[in-house]
C-alpha cells in the first residue's frame, strides 16, 4: 500500500516538472494525492484538508521567488511544512523537583506501563537520577506484578500497596516514601483509560492535583487513526499535559496521529518508543516525523535524481 | 467539539430540497466515513457505489438515502458475515474446538480472552486456557487472574517457556480432559517483526499435531482505535497464521472501528466478535446492521 503512495506521490511530483511553474492548475492533482498520502497516515480528515491549503498557498507564492523546478519546490513546500506542524527544537522533561513527579497517562493498552520503566531505565543511567516507581493502577489484572517485573528489569524499586484501591492514596504515600528514602525522582503509572470515561478521568484529575506532577506525559499509540485528536484533546482539557509520548513506532505505520496531536493540542512529542524492551526509548525527532509520515524520505531522494 | 448529530441527520440537511444526490452530500459523507477510520479505499469503493444507485433509482429522497447507504456498506461486510457467528455456538466440529489469539501489542488480546471464556462457561462449555505468552511481563500472571475470575482451568509453563511447548501440553491436556473450548494467548507482536511471525507460526504447526486442524480457529484482534495501520496487520498475521476471525476491541471509547469494513472485505475475513468494555461480560457477537449504524452516531 505504502510503494503504490509513494510512487503516486512521486508520479505526481513528476508531472510539475515539465511546468514553467506552479499554478492553480497544474499543482491540482499533486495537492490530491499529497492530501490522499496524509489520509492514508491517519492525518486528521480536518487538518490534512488545512495543510494542503496552507501547502498551495505556499507554493503559488513562492514560484517567482526561488530558482527551484516547480517539482522540487513542492516537494521542499510539503516537507517543510510537515516538519514545522511537527514542531522544532526538542523540548526536554521537567525534573527540577526533589523528588521531581511525573504522571503518566493515556488510553487502554498505549504502552503506559512499559514507557515509565523506560523512563526510569533512561533517567538513572542518563541523567544519574535515583528513580521510585508508583503501581497506580488498581484495575487491570497483574498491571502492578507488570510493573515490578519490569521494575527489577532495570533495578529501580516500584512501589505499590495491593490492598489499597485508590490511586490518589498510593501516589501520595509513594511521594512520602520517596522524600523518607531519598528517592529524587517519582513516576506513576496509571490505568489505561477513555476520554469517555467520566469517572475515570475524574480520577486522574485528582490525581494530579494531590502530587501537582513537574510533568505529565500523555503516552499514544503510533497506530491510532482518526481518533487521535479526540483522544488527546480531552485528555489536554482535563490535564494539560507537558508532552506526549509515542509508542510503538517500531512497526510500520506512518503515524499520521503524531501530527494530529500536534497540531490540535499544540504539546511537544517527547519520546518514542520503539520496542518492547527496556532500552527501547528515542527522544523525537520532528523531520524524521515528517518523512515518515509521507514517505519523504524516499520522495526527495527520487525527486533529487530525477 | 465534535457534534453530536448523527450522519443522518446531517445528509437529511444536505439532501433537503435536493432532487438527488450531489456533491455536498457526498463530501460530507467522504468527511464522516474518513473521520470513522474507513480509509480512502473503500470510502470511494462505498461513494461509487452509492452514486451508481442514485443513478439507477433517478430520485432519491433522504429515507432512500439513509437505507442505500446502510444496505451499501452492510453489503462489503456481509459476504463475509453470513449469519452464522451471530451466537455464542460453537461450530459441530469433533471439541476441543482450539481458538488461538493473535495481535499487535495491547489490542486486548488477553482480556478478550478472558471475556470469551467466560461467555463459553456461561453456554455451558468447558473450557481451558493456554499461557502461551510467556514473553511480556506478567501475562502469564494476567491470564491467571481471569482464569480465576471466569473460573476455568489455565495451563501454563511459567514465563520465559517456549510458547510451542505450552500450546502442545494444552491441547494435550484438554484431549484428555475432555475440553470443549481451548483458547491460546499468544503475546503481542507488531507484524514487521519476521522471526516473531515465524514463531507465530510454529506455535500454529504444533497444535495440528496433537488435535487435526487445530487450530479451528485463528482470531485477530485489532484495537477499534487503530487507523490504516490495521490492513498491514491482518496481512502479515494471514500470511503467518492464516487468520479466519477478527475481533475489534474498544468500541466503547470514542474510535468508530471503520477500518474493519476494508480489512473484512479485502481478506474475506468475518468479524466475529467487539469489545466494548473491561470487564467479564463487556464482549458481544458482531452484528453488521448495529455497527453499520454506530459508524453514524
Ligand atoms: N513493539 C513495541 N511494543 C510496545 C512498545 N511500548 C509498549 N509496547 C507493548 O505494548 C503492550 C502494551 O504495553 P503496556 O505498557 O502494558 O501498556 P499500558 O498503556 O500500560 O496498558 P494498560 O495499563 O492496560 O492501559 C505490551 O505488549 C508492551 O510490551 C513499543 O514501543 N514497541
Ligand atoms: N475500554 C476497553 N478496554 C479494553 C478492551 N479490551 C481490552 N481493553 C484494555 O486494553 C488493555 C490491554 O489489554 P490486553 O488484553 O492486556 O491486551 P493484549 O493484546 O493482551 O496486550 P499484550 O499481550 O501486551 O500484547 C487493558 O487495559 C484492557 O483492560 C475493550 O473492549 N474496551
Ligand atoms: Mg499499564
Ligand atoms: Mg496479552
Amino acid at each position: 500500500m505504502f510503494e503504490n503512495l509513494n510512487e503516486r506521490l512521486e508520479r505526481s511530483f513528476q508531472l510539475l516538472k515539465g511546468h514553467g511553474k506552479i499554478t492553480e492548475i497544474n499543482v491540482a492533482e499533486t495537492l490530491k494525492d499529497v492530501r490522499r498520502a496524509l489520509l492514508d497516515a491517519d492525518v486528521n480528515f480536518k487538518i490534512a484538508k488545512s495543510f494542503t491549503a496552507t501547502v498551495k498557498e505556499k507554493a503559488l507564492g513562492q514560484n517567482v521567488l526561488t530558482s527551484l523546478k516547480p517539482n522540487q519546490l513542492m516537494v521542499k513546500i510539503v516537507h517543510d511544512e510537515l516538519a514545522e506542524l511537527m514542531g522544532g527544537e526538542n523540548v526536554d522533561i521537567d525534573i527540577k523537583g526533589n523528588p521531581a513527579v511525573i504522571l503518566i497517562a493515556g488510553l487502554q493498552g498505549s504502552g503506559k506501563t512499559t514507557f515509565s520503566g523506560k523512563l526510569a531505565h533512561l533517567l538513572k543511567t542518563k541523567r544519574s537520577k535515583n528513580p521510585l516507581l508508583v503501581a497506580g493502577d488498581v484495575y487491570r489484572p497483574a498491571a502492578i506484578d507488570q510493573l515490578h517485573v519490569l521494575g527489577e528489569q532495570i533495578g529501580v524499586p516500584v512501589y505499590s500497596d495491593k490492598d489499597n484501591k485508590n490511586p490518589v492514596k498510593i501516589a501520595e504515600a509513594a511521594i512520602k516514601e520517596a522524600k523518607a528514602k531519598g528517592y529524587d525522582l517519582v513516576i506513576v503509572d496509571t490505568a489505561g483509560r477513555l476520554a469517555v470515561d467520566e469517572e475515570m478521568m475524574k480520577e486522574i484529575e485528582a490525581v494530579k492535583k494531590a502530587i501537582k506532577p513537574s510533568e505529565i506525559l500523555f503516552v499514544v499509540d503510533s497506530m491510532t487513526g482518526q481518533d487521535a485528536v479526540n483522544t488527546a484533546k480531552e485528555f489536554n482539557d482535563r490535564l494539560d499535559f507537558d508532552g506526549v509520548v509515542l509508542t510503538k513506532l517500531d512497526g510500520d505505520t506512518r503515524g499520521g496521529a503524531a501530527l494530529s496531536i500536534r497540531s490540535v493540542v499544540d504539546k511537544p512529542i517527547k519520546f518514542v518508543g520503539t520496542g518492547e524492551k527496556m532500552e527501547a526509548l528515542d527522544v523525537f525527532h520532528p523531520s524524521r516525523m515528517a518523512d515518515r509520515i509521507l514517505g519523504m524520505g524516499d520522495i526527495v531522494s527520487l525527486v533529487e535524481r530525477a | 467539539a465534535k457534534t453530536k448529530e448523527s450522519v443522518f441527520k446531517k445528509l437529511s440537511r444536505a439532501v433537503a430540497g435536493k432532487s438527488k444526490v450531489d456533491e455536498d452530500i457526498l463530501d460530507e459523507l467522504e468527511e464522516i466515513l474518513i473521520s470513522s477510520d474507513v480509509g480512502v479505499d473503500t470510502t470511494v469503493r462505498i461513494i461509487e457505489r452509492i452514486e451508481k444507485r442514485v443513478e439507477e433509482d433517478k430520485f432519491l429522497g433522504t429515507a432512500e438515502l439513509n437505507r442505500i447507504l446502510k444496505e451499501e456498506i452492510s453489503a462489503l461486510l456481509q459476504e463475509n458475515n453470513k449469519g452464522e457467528y451471530d451466537t455464542w455456538e460453537l461450530p459441530k466440529s469433533d471439541y476441543p474446538y482450539v481458538i488461538m489469539v493473535v495481535g499487535v501489542n495491547g489490542v486486548g488480546k488477553t482480556t478478550t480472552i478472558g471475556k470469551l471464556a467466560h461467555q463459553f462457561k456461561q453456554s455451558g462449555r468447558k473450557v481451558m486456557l493456554g499461557a502461551a505468552d510467556t514473553f511480556r511481563a506478567a501475562a502469564v500472571q494476567q491470564l491467571h487472574i481471569w482464569a480465576d475470575r471466569v473460573q476455568v482451568p489455565i495451563v501454563d509453563q511459567g514465563m520465559g517457556a517456549d510458547p510451542a511447548s505450552v500450546a502442545f501440553e494444552t491441547l494435550t491436556k484438554a484431549k484428555q480432559e475432555g475440553i470443549d473450548v481451548v483458547i491460546i494467548d499468544t503475546a503481542g507482536r507488531l507484524h514487521n517483526k519476521i522471526n516473531l511471525m515465524n514463531e507465530l507460526s510454529k506455535i500454529k504447526r504444533v497444535m495440528d499435531r496433537v488435535i487435526p486442524d487445530a487450530p479451528h480457529e485463528i482470531l485477530l484482534v485489532l484495537d477499534g482505535s487503530t487507523g490504516q495501520n490495521a490492513f498491514e496487520q491482518a496481512k502479515q498475521f494471514t500470511l503467518a497464521t492464516e487468520v479466519n476471525a477478527l475481533a475489534i476491541t474498544k468500541l466503547d471509547g470514542t474510535a468508530k472501528g471503520g477500518v474493519v469494513i476494508g480489512v473484512s472485505d479485502q481478506f474475506k475475513i468475518p468479524v466475529k466478535y467487539i469489545g466494548i468494555g473491561e470487564a467479564m461480560t463487556d464482549l458481544q457477537v458482531f452484528n453488521r446492521d448495529e455497527f453499520v449504524d454506530s459508524l453514524f452516531n
